[in-house]
């Protein structure tokens, strides 16, 4: 006789959550299918090794490329031109986007040109900042700050705004005047939902100094790129993408990392 | 207390609601929400008001809060005219509204440390509140790690930390299961008996009502009125025994009835 079959329910579940085996089993599945991708194109010389080339060659540079100091130096310049750019957005954005996400008035007169601007592309900004800024580092800044700034005004309004009326509300009956219920109610609300928002724009600071340093400069990670393409070195312009990425996959995992240290409650 | 003498010869948490009118107009349409409300709660007063959803009840007791303006009409503590909120009357909501990054006893000192209290007699003030919401082992932990029926116990305590005159609740008790619900009643008795606070209690919960008040007054809807008062003839001491009790049940049976209408 054949015993009954256990009847279980199918395996993908909308929004159920797997363990944490599963997760990490389909990344290394998804990076594992790139790579294979990769490797069949490049080992059969389907495409030719002078427009993509092999896994193994892109290794072996990015060792190289990372052996000498001049890459390390262009590591550091493009490292601190994201930073600089970056905590300029922040160091202003952030003030101005609490305020207009916590007075109407505020938000009438810091909003509309600010929804006008963010559709603006940093990039045509370029040659107006070469104009303002000429082309040594405050430019390149320049140009992070702009592509960071309004969106994250606007992003930190929308923060501002979505903390619950009733923890407001809860503070002014316990005594709480408008100014201190923005410093103990507004600013620790938002504070988890503020970092999500900065590991994102942080990502872009990433593109927008990529941007900046394809133009007159000769430093730099976007200019190794840049630099490679000219000589048709395919190989280190892979290097130059994963070294970026790297980068900015470092940078979002302290960004978790601070999350989760600073923000036991959320 | 710190505020002397003028305070304690003068009345302590006596509210006066004044031919209040509260009228909400747009553009289009006008909508009554409360109609000539009339009603003086008095010193350490147990009041209940009893109502179905959208008589206006929450909206009488956010504008004796201060967090909502009325139309017409004046409320009055203890003499002073309610322009806004206070510390002088303290609130607990219906939803939870504890400070999710604050610890329990961060949660319950944080009006003492606006009035800029200092560290040990805050301290001394938050051991016996937790004491008495029975969380004294909870004094460091997150709401998020706390269930519906102690979150709202140090809701409780968190508002009467600031010793205020008068403690307003809205459904406090509505979101809980019924055994939770029946335990914190007995517990808001009790800290009301040690407390000596007026409550202005909000609740569609007409065995709640009874249970706690002195006093319940029975508003309808369309517009927002005042239909009835009762006054409770209940033993002073509550034990789980008084829903029993002859008055319990006939009083029951016509509040029903007022409220089905």
């Amino acid at each position: 006789m054949i015993p009954p079959k256990r009847r279980t329910p199918p395996k993908l579940q909308i929004f159920k959550d797997i363990s944490s085996v599963s997760y990490a089993m389909m990344a290394g599945i998804s990076f594992f299918l790139l790579l294979a991708l990769w490797s069949l194109l490049s080992y059969t010389e389907a495409v030719n090794p002078v427009f993509l080339p092999t896994p193994d060659a892109v290794l072996l540079e990015f060792f190289r490329q990372l052996g000498t100091a001049a890459y390390w130096e262009h590591i550091g310049i493009s490292v601190f031109r994201v930073s600089s750019g970056f905590a300029l957005a922040c160091l202003v954005g952030i003030p101005i986007g609490i305020f207009a996400g916590t007075f109407r008035h505020a938000e009438a007169l810091i909003e509309p040109p600010m929804e006008f601007i963010r559709y603006m592309p940093a990039v045509a900004f370029i040659p107006l900042i070469m104009v303002w800024a000429g082309i040594g580092e405050w430019a390149k800044i320049l140009l992070i700050f702009i592509g960071c700034f309004f969106q994250l005004v606007l992003m930190v309004a929308d923060i501002t705004r979505r903390v619950s009326h009733d923890l407001l509300h809860a503070s002014f009956t316990l005594g709480a005047s408008r100014w201190k219920a923005i410093e103990t109610v507004l600013i620790p609300a938002i504070q988890p939902q503020l970092m999500h928002t900065l590991r994102l724009i942080l990502g872009w600071a990433w593109t927008y100094l990529v941007v900046a340093e394809l133009v007159a400069v000769n430093s730099g990670l976007g200019y190794a790129i840049m630099r490679a393409q000219r000589y048709l070195n395919t190989d280190q312009i892979f290097v130059g993408i994963i070294v970026i990425g790297l980068l900015g996959l470092i940078s979002d995992r302290i960004f978790a990392f601070l999350n989760k240290r600073l923000f036991p409650w959320a | 207390m710190q505020t002397g003498s003028k305070e304690e010869a003068a009345t302590r948490g006596e509210i006066v609601i004044h031919n209040l009118h509260k009228v909400y107009t747009t553009k289009k349409s006008r909508f009554e929400a409360l109609h000539n409300i009339q009603l003086t709660i008095g010193e350490n007063e147990f009041l209940t008001i009893l109502g179905p959803s959208g008589c206006g009840k929450s909206t009488l007791l956010r504008i004796v809060a201060g967090l909502e303006d009325h139309t017409e009409g004046s409320v009055m503590v203890d003499g002073e005219e309610v322009i806004g909120p206070g510390a002088d009357r303290g609130m607990v909501f219906q939803g939870y509204t504890l400070f999710p990054w604050l610890t329990v006893r961060e949660n319950i000192e944080y009006g003492p440390k606006l009035k800029g209290i200092p560290t040990l007699e805050r301290r001394s003030l938050s051991n016996y509140l937790l004491k008495m919401i029975r969380l004294e082992s909870f004094d460091k932990s997150y709401p998020k790690q706390l269930s519906g029926g102690m979150k709202q116990r140090v809701a409780i305590a968190r508002a009467l930390a600031n010793r205020p005159k008068v403690l307003l609740m809205d459904e406090p008790f509505g979101a809980l299961d019924a055994q939770t619900k029946l335990e914190m009643q007995e517990m808001l008795l009790d800290v009301w008996e040690k407390e000596k606070t007026t409550v202005l209690f909000i609740t569609h919960d007409i065995d709640e009502a009874i249970f706690l008040s002195q006093r319940i007054v029975v508003m309808g809807a369309g517009p927002g009125r005042i239909l009835k008062e009762f006054n409770v003839e209940l033993p002073a001491e509550r034990t789980p025994e008084v829903r029993e009790h002859p008055e319990f049940l006939s009083l029951k049976r016509e509040l029903a009835g007022l409220l089905k209408h």
